[in-house]
């Protein structure tokens, strides 16, 4: 679509996905490229949230939630008949809208995905500084690993979340509007992060704020009831889109 | 026209929530008061009748004297026994419902099944466990009987508190610990049952309290009259602590005469039960602010 020196590394076509009889998403195509940051826009029910769920198969869980079309990562459909789900969502972290760590200390937060997934006993306490220190918040927590999670304030819980899901070195960050409950200078901080994690990782992200997209992403996706309206560089869309819709969203006529 | 706030109905306002307050609050205080008129008529009837003695030795004499070491022992092993089979078999069923099961006519049956059991009377549990454990399964009027028949007496008890525990685990951990890659039982293992812990416990540790002060249900199929040996198989029958008290109240042969050991017996098996219901509450507790 854009420039074919970047990769793509998960794309879907004609992706819709139903709850019930509800048609959530309605044949959606779209590329994700590599190492970039994808931001998801649009008002409230447009489809954002259940679109990246998708990525990682978070959907399944819902009960009466369907899936149709394809959503191919390097290469293979992850809703093809075979797929082991479980290793899917193993290249694939998510961090959620409202940060959820385990009660448990902050160690064993980041040590569970490790366990879970069979990293080797001696390597866990090297992978669990080393993921703190990506997300930023080792020197906030080094001397504090066996306190609660759950003691630690709003903006380390989001980062703490950020480091479980990357303890695992997934391929892809889903961020599903991150810092919607934080504070602005915690806001600016996962920001930074965002900026600095898209060297290793491809991430998407949901956010209801478009500022916060037009400031950390690199391409931006408009969906607006069930349908991607428009899909482009970041840039472009916030200074020339091609559709009228974006513009009118984009320079707040309706949301 | 309206006169909402004039000052007669404020005034007027003030005095039905003041008569709420109070009614409540009397209320919590009958509840304890019955309590401890219950508590403290058994310790002055019973109190007299507890000694070493009381408490180790077998009966003798007819009953009038020695001890209830026996029905200790007895209310002991069947109490075990019936959380041996209601406790796994219970949480199993609770993880099915709350984790697994579908919304559908099977779970809706499961579930009526369930609040169905826990309705049945407990001398209709003891005519059940009579035909099917004693009779037909052959095991006789014995320990593995009466535990199975308590078992599964307490089962519906165990199965709600547990599924009431399981489903008061916020979603939001299991979505975490799936988006890392666990699966659904590793997630249940790790993350949930952990969490449901102290409201398994909570509702197993009661549900023993009840187990071990039921009659009806062992009168049948595990207790007797007098046992003058320790039981040395779970196949053999049992005395137990509140069968005693109803042996010696109306079938013994010196009613009156053993009056004061009836209310010891009493008295034993009380603080038994409380005793089980404040370890399960300081469990309870000690869990709650671990997890906090």
């Amino acid at each position: 679509m854009e420039e074919k020196s970047e990769k793509v590394k998960i794309y879907s076509r004609d992706l819709s996905v139903y709850y019930g009889n509800f048609r959530a998403l309605k044949d959606i195509n779209m590329e994700v490229y590599q190492n970039q940051v994808t931001a998801l826009i649009g008002p409230s029910g447009c489809g954002k949230s259940t679109y990246i769920r998708s990525f990682n198969r978070m959907n399944d869980i819902i009960p009466n939630a369907r899936v149709e079309g394809e959503l191919v990562l390097d290469g293979e459909n992850i809703y093809g008949e075979g797929v082991d789900v479980v290793a899917v969502r193993r290249r694939i972290g998510m961090v959620f809208q409202k940060s959820n760590p385990f009660p448990k200390s902050v160690f064993d937060n980041i040590a569970y995905g490790l366990k879970i997934n069979g990293f080797p006993r001696n390597e866990i306490a090297d992978r669990v500084e080393g993921s703190l220190k990506g997300a930023a918040l080792w020197d906030e927590v080094k001397d504090r690993l066996q306190d609660s999670a759950l003691m630690l304030s709003g903006g380390q819980q989001q980062r703490l979340c950020i480091a479980r899901a990357l303890a695992i070195q997934p391929e892809i960050l889903l961020m599903d509007e991150p810092a919607s409950a934080l504070d602005p200078i915690a806001t600016q901080k996962i920001e930074e992060l965002i900026e600095q994690l898209k060297e290793q990782y491809t991430i998407v992200i949901v956010t209801h704020n478009m500022q916060q997209a037009a400031r950390v992403s690199d391409y931006t996706a408009f969906f607006y009831l069930g349908e991607l309206i428009e899909f482009g560089r970041t840039t472009k869309i916030f200074t020339n889109p091609d559709k009228k819709m974006t513009d009118e969203y984009i320079t707040g006529r309706f949301g | 026209m309206q006169h909402n706030n004039t000052k007669q109905n404020m005034g007027w306002r003030k005095i039905k929530e003041i008569i709420a307050h109070t009614l409540m609050r009397i209320t919590g205080v009958i509840l304890v008061g019955v309590l401890m008129i219950i508590l403290l008529f058994v310790i002055i009837k019973g109190i007299g009748a507890i000694n070493w003695e009381f408490l180790s030795q077998f009966p003798r004499d007819e009953m009038t004297k020695g001890g209830i070491f026996p029905c200790i022992v007895g209310t002991f092993y069947l109490t075990i026994g019936a959380i041996i089979l209601a406790l796994p078999l219970g949480v199993a069923t609770a993880i099915y419902l709350s984790e697994y099961a579908r919304e559908g006519r099977l779970v809706r049956i499961i579930r009526l099944g369930v609040s169905n059991l826990a309705g049945v009377p407990s001398v209709v549990f003891g005519l059940f466990g009579l035909s099917l454990f004693v009779v037909t399964f052959k095991f006789g009027v014995s320990i593995l009987a009466g535990s199975l028949t308590l078992g599964f007496l307490i089962l519906p008890v165990i199965i709600r508190a547990s599924e009431e525990a399981l489903l008061s685990v916020p979603h939001s951990y299991r979505e975490a610990s799936l988006a890392l890659g666990a699966t659904k039982w590793q997630t249940i293992y790790k993350i949930v049952l952990p969490n449901a812990l102290s409201g398994i416990l909570t509702g197993s540790i009661l549900s023993i309290g009840r187990a071990a002060g039921e009659t009806a249900p062992i009168m049948f199929t595990a207790a007797v009259f007098m046992t003058f040996r320790m039981p040395d198989s779970i196949l053999r029958p049992v005395m137990a602590l509140p069968y005693h008290i109803y042996v010696l109240a109306t079938a013994g042969t010196h009613i009156e005469e053993t009056r004061p050991l009836q209310y010891g017996t009493a008295l034993v098996l009380i603080m038994l039960v409380l005793g089980v219901n404040s370890l399960a509450i300081i469990l309870r507790n000690r869990l709650r602010k671990r997890n906090r």
